[in-house]
C-alpha cells in the first residue's frame, strides 16, 4: 500500500487523534482564533440562531394571518414582525449562510489549502458581522423597525418613527464582513490552490463561491453608500432621496436594487455550489456539461448587475428603460435553466443514492425551477404590472430562497456534516425532516401564488374574506415546515456524542475535503495534495478504491 | 359570479383578457416545462437508484449539441416572452384619446378621487363602464400603489410628480381597490371600492351634489390664493399669461424649452425657481405647504380650462432662438 498512484493521496488517513476541535480548549480559543474551520463553525452557531429569529416573526405573520381581521397582533406590530423577518432572514442569515459557514469551511479544504488567504481578516469579519447582528438584536428588543426590510423612501427618512437608524446602520456594518469574505475567497482561490489544482480541476462549489465573492465585493459598497445616505437624510436632513428637499425617491429604489438584485445571487450562487457537490457525490458521475455549469456562475453574476430595474416596472420608470431591464431578466434566466439542465442529465445513467443531501438535491431541483419560472412572469411586464406587490411575488422569491437557498444549505450540512464533525447523522430522521421540509414548504408557498393573483397585495396585516381559504392552507403548510426545521436541531445535536464514527469519507465521494480526516487536522492535510486528476473523477477513483479492497 | 373561494380574479378591463392570456400560457409552457424535469429528476432517481451491480456510475460524454440545445431553445422561449410581456406592457401605458380624466391623491392612509365635474369621494370611486378612464395621480406623503386587481393594473403613487394610468370597464359591479405599496401603520387599511356603473346610471350619480366643477372650483382658489394678481391674462402682469398656456412649449430663461403639462404646472406652483420662462423676474413665492393636492388639481383644472381667448404674445414661435428640445418632458 504505497501512495504511488494517482489517486491514492485521497486514501492517506493517518488515523491522528488530534483534530481541529481538540487542539485546543477553552472560550478564547474560540473567540481569538484563525482556524477557518473554527471561524466556519462560530459563523453556523450564528446564523443558525438568527434562522429561528427569522423564523419566529415568520411563524407569528402566519399566524396573524389565519383570519382576514387583524386580531392576533396589533397592525403596528405586523409591520415590524414581517420587517424584522426580511431583514434578519436576508442580512443575517441567507447572505452569510453558505458562504460564510459552510464555504468558510470546506473552501480551503476543497483547495487543499491549510487556511484561508488572510485568517486575520476572517476572523475580523465574523466580528464585524456580530457587531451588525447585535445591532438588529437591540432593535429588536428596543421595540423594532417597520420600515420593511427595503427601507423606502420617504417612508423610512421622514414618516416611520421607529429604530431606522440602528436597523439600517446594522445593516451597513454587516455588509463589510460581507466584503471582506468575498475579498478572503477570491485571493484565495487565486493564490492558494494545491499543487496541479488548475481552474478547470476545481470543483463547481469553487467556481460558485467565486462568482459569488465577486459580486459581494462589488454590490455590497452600493448598499453601504445607499444605505450611508439614507442616514444623512433621515438625521441630518440631506435632500437627496425625500422630495420635499428637492429629492428624488426613486433613484432610492435604484440604488436599493443595484445591490440587492445582485444580492439575490449572493443567496442562491452558494446554494448552487452545494447542489453541484451533492449530485456528483451521490450519483457518483462526473456533472455533465462541467463548463458551462461554471460559466453559468459567472453570467449569473455578471448579468445579475444588469437587471436591478424589474423591480421597478410599476415604480414611474419609463416604457422603454423597462422594456431594457426586462430583455436582460429573460437573458440571466438562461444560465439558471443551463444550471438545472445540466444537473438532472447527471442522473442519466448514474448510481443514484437515496441518502438526504440527495432528497434536497431533488427538492431543490424541483422547488428552484418553480422559484425561477415564476420569475419569468414577473420579468414579463405585461404580467407583472399586475402581480407585483402581491402574494405572487412573495411566494416567488421564497421558492427561490428557501426552496432553493435553505433547501442548498440544508444539502450541504449534511453532506458535511460527517467532516465537520466527524460523526454520521441519523440517516432515519434527516429523510423524514427532509421530507416534512418539502412537503410543508409547498403548502405555505404554493397557495400563495394563487392568493396573490386573485389580488392580495403582500404586507397585508387583514385582508379581503375571500382569501381566507389559501391562506389557511399557507399557514397549516408553515407549521409542518417549523417542524421540519426543528427536527435537525435535535438529530444533529445528538449525533454529536451518538452518531456513528464517520471515517475519512464516508460517501465514497471525490474531493480533496475527503482526502483527510474526519474531522481535519487543525493544519487541514497531513501530506500536501498534488492533484493529478479532474473533478468528480468517480470512474477512476472507484476503481482504485475496489482495487485496494481486493489487494 | 364571485364565489367564496376564488382561484381567478374576474375579468373586468379590456387588458385583462390580455394579461390573463399571457399568464395563462406562461403557467402553460412553464408547467410542463417544469413538470418534464421533475419527470426525469423521479425517474432517474428510481431506475439508476445504486444497487450492488451500477456502484459505478457509466461515464457518458456529454454530446455538444445538447448543450447548445438547452441554452439556445430556452434563450429564444425567453426572448418570446418578454416580447409579448412588453407587448401588454405597452398596452397598458397607451392611454386612449378619448379618456375620462379623474385624479386621485393617496395619503396615508386612504384614496381620494375628485372628478371633473367637482364631485370628490373617498375610499370609493364611480367609474362609468366601457369608457375608458385616465387617472392622474399624486401622493401627499409616502410612496403608495393604486391596484385595481379585476383590471389587472396597478401604478406607483409618487409624492413629487403626477403619474397615470388608465382602465376600460367591460363588467359593472364592486371590485376591490387596494394599496400595493407598503405604506405605513394602516397600509392594509388603505383599500376601497370601484363602482362600476351603467353610463346612464354614472350621470345620474354625477348629478347629485358637488360644490361646481373642478374647474369652478379652481378658479375660486385661484382668487383666493390671489395668483390673479400677477396672472393677469394680459401682456403687462408680472407672470405669464396662463390662458391656453397648458400642453403648449415654453422656452426658460436658460434658453431650454420645457412641455406645460400637469407636472411642469405643479412644479411652478410648488417649486417656482425651478423653471422660469423666459421674459419673467423669479419672485413668483413658493406654495408648497400651503396649496394641498386636491386644490392642486383643481387649480390645474382651472389652469387647463381657460381659453386662449386673446393672440398669445408670451411664448416666442418655435423659429425664434436655438430649438433646444432636449429638456422636452423634462418633469420625470
Amino acid at each position: 500500500m504505497t501512495p504511488s498512484t494517482l489517486h491514492d493521496v485521497r486514501f492517506i488517513e493517518p488515523e491522528k487523534t488530534r483534530n481541529y476541535l481538540n487542539e485546543d480548549y477553552g472560550v478564547f480559543s474560540w473567540l481569538l482564533t484563525k482556524d477557518h474551520k473554527r471561524i466556519g463553525i462560530l459563523y453556523l452557531l450564528s446564523v443558525t440562531l438568527l434562522f429561528f429569529v427569522g423564523g419566529f416573526f415568520a411563524f407569528m405573520l402566519r399566524l396573524e394571518l389565519l383570519t382576514p381581521e387583524g386580531d392576533l397582533l396589533t397592525s403596528d406590530t405586523y409591520n415590524k414582525f414581517f420587517t424584522l423577518h426580511g431583514i434578519v432572514m436576508i442580512f443575517f442569515f441567507l447572505i452569510p449562510a453558505i458562504p460564510a459557514a459552510l464555504g468558510n469551511f470546506i473552501l480551503p479544504l476543497m483547495l487543499g489549502a491549510k487556511d484561508l488567504a488572510f485568517p486575520k481578516i476572517n476572523l475580523l469579519s465574523w466580528y464585524i458581522y456580530m457587531t451588525g447582528a447585535i445591532f438588529g438584536i437591540y432593535v429588536i428588543v428596543t421595540g423594532g423597525v417597520d420600515t420593511g426590510w427595503t427601507f423606502y423612501t420617504p417612508f423610512s427618512t421622514q414618516y416611520s418613527n421607529t429604530h431606522v437608524f440602528a436597523t439600517t446602520l446594522g445593516a451597513f456594518i454587516t455588509g463589510f464582513s460581507s466584503i471582506l469574505t468575498g475579498l478572503n475567497f477570491i485571493v484565495t482561490i487565486h493564490r492558494m490552490r494545491a499543487p496541479g489544482l488548475t481552474w478547470f480541476r476545481l470543483p463547481l462549489f469553487v467556481w460558485s463561491m467565486y462568482a459569488t465573492s465577486l459580486v459581494m465585493l462589488l454590490a455590497t459598497p452600493v448598499l453601504a453608500i445607499t444605505l450611508f445616505l439614507l442616514m444623512l437624510e433621515r438625521t441630518l436632513g440631506v435632500g437627496i432621496f425625500d422630495p420635499a428637499l428637492g429629492g428624488d425617491p426613486v433613484l432610492y429604489q435604484h440604488l436599493f436594487w443595484f445591490y440587492s438584485h445582485p444580492a439575490v445571487y449572493i443567496m442562491i450562487l452558494p446554494a448552487m455550489a452545494v447542489i453541484s457537490e451533492c449530485v456528483a457525490a451521490f450519483t457518483r458521475k462526473k456533472i455533465f456539461g462541467y463548463k458551462f455549469v461554471a460559466f453559468a456562475s459567472l453570467a449569473i453574476a455578471f448579468l445579475g448587475f444588469l437587471v436591478w430595474a424589474h423591480h421597478m416596472f410599476v415604480a414611474g420608470i419609463s416604457v422603454y428603460s423597462a422594456m431594457i431591464f426586462s430583455f436582460l431578466t429573460m437573458l440571466v434566466a438562461v444560465p439558471s435553466a443551463i444550471k438545472v439542465f445540466n444537473w438532472t442529465a447527471t442522473m442519466y445513467r448514474a448510481s443514484v443514492s437515496w441518502q438526504t443531501p440527495m432528497l434536497y438535491v431533488m427538492g431543490f431541483i424541483g422547488l428552484f425551477t418553480i422559484g425561477g419560472v415564476t420569475g419569468l412572469f414577473l420579468g414579463a411586464m405585461g404580467v407583472d404590472v399586475h402581480v407585483h406587490d402581491s402574494y405572487f411575488v412573495v411566494a416567488h422569491f421564497h421558492y427561490i430562497m428557501v426552496g432553493g437557498t435553505v433547501m442548498g444549505y440544508l444539502a450541504g450540512i449534511h453532506y458535511w456534516w460527517p467532516k465537520i464533525t466527524g460523526r454520521m447523522y441519523p440517516e432515519w430522521w434527516a429523510r423524514l425532516s427532509a421530507l416534512l421540509i418539502f412537503v410543508g414548504f409547498n403548502l405555505t408557498f404554493f397557495p400563495q401564488f394563487l392568493v396573490g393573483y386573485v389580488g392580495m397585495p403582500r404586507r397585508y396585516h387583514a385582508y379581503a374574506p375571500e382569501f381566507q381559504v389559501l391562506n389557511v392552507l399557507s399557514t397549516a403548510g408553515a407549521t409542518v415546515l417549523a417542524a421540519g426545521y426543528i427536527l435537525p436541531m435535535f438529530y444533529l445535536f445528538w449525533s454529536l456524542w451518538y452518531g456513528r464514527k464517520a471515517g475519512s469519507n464516508p460517501w465514497g465521494a471525490v474531493g480533496l475535503e475527503w482526502a483527510t480526516s474526519s474531522p481535519p487536522p487543525k493544519e487541514n492535510f497531513h501530506v500536501t495534495p498534488v492533484v493529478t486528476w479532474d473533478a468528480y473523477d468517480y470512474p477512476a477513483f472507484l476503481k482504485a478504491m475496489r482495487e485496494t479492497q481486493n489487494v | 359570479m364571485r364565489s367564496d373561494f376564488p382561484l381567478f380574479p374576474e375579468q373586468a378591463s379590456t387588458v385583462a383578457p390580455y394579461v390573463d392570456a399571457l399568464y395563462l400560457f406562461l403557467v402553460g409552457i412553464t408547467g410542463l416545462v417544469s413538470l418534464l424535469i421533475w419527470i426525469a429528476v423521479f425517474y432517474f432517481a428510481i431506475k439508476y437508484r445504486r444497487r450492488p451491480e451500477n456502484e459505478l456510475a457509466e461515464e457518458i460524454e456529454p454530446p455538444q449539441m445538447l448543450e447548445i440545445a438547452w441554452t439556445v431553445i430556452p434563450a429564444i422561449i425567453f426572448v418570446g416572452i418578454f416580447v409579448a410581456g412588453a407587448w401588454v406592457y405597452f398596452h397598458i401605458n397607451r392611454v386612449p384619446d378619448d379618456a375620462l380624466d379623474i385624479y386621485a391623491t393617496g395619503r396615508q392612509w386612504m384614496w381620494k378621487f375628485q372628478h371633473p365635474s367637482g364631485q370628490r369621494e373617498i375610499n370609493t370611486l364611480h367609474v362609468p363602464v366601457n369608457r375608458p378612464i385616465r387617472i392622474t395621480m399624486a401622493s401627499e406623503d409616502v410612496i403608495h400603489s393604486l391596484w385595481f386587481p379585476v383590471f389587472r393594473v396597478k401604478a406607483d403613487v409618487l409624492p413629487n410628480r403626477y403619474r397615470t394610468m388608465w382602465f376600460e370597464a367591460t363588467k359593472t359591479g364592486r371590485f376591490h381597490i387596494f394599496c400595493a405599496e407598503y405604506c405605513g401603520t394602516q397600509h392594509s387599511g388603505m383599500i376601497g371600492w370601484v363602482e362600476v356603473m351603467e353610463p346612464t346610471a354614472y350621470q345620474r350619480w354625477l348629478a347629485g351634489g358637488a360644490e361646481g366643477s373642478l374647474a369652478s372650483q379652481g378658479e375660486k382658489l385661484f382668487q383666493k390664493y390671489a395668483c390673479h394678481t400677477c396672472h393677469t391674462n394680459e401682456a403687462t402682469g408680472r407672470g405669464p399669461i396662463l390662458a391656453g398656456l397648458y400642453g403648449k412649449q415654453i422656452q426658460l430663461t436658460n434658453n431650454s424649452r420645457v412641455l406645460a403639462d400637469d407636472n411642469y404646472l405643479r412644479e411652478s406652483i410648488l417649486n417656482p425657481q425651478a423653471k422660469i420662462a423666459a421674459g419673467f423676474q423669479p419672485i413668483m413665492p413658493t406654495f408648497q405647504g400651503q396649496v394641498n393636492e386636491e386644490e392642486l388639481i383643481k387649480l390645474l383644472a382651472y389652469i387647463r380650462s381657460m381659453p386662449a381667448a386673446a393672440p398669445v404674445v408670451a411664448p416666442p414661435t418655435a423659429s425664434a432662438g436655438p430649438a433646444a428640445t432636449q429638456n422636452k418632458g423634462t418633469v420625470q
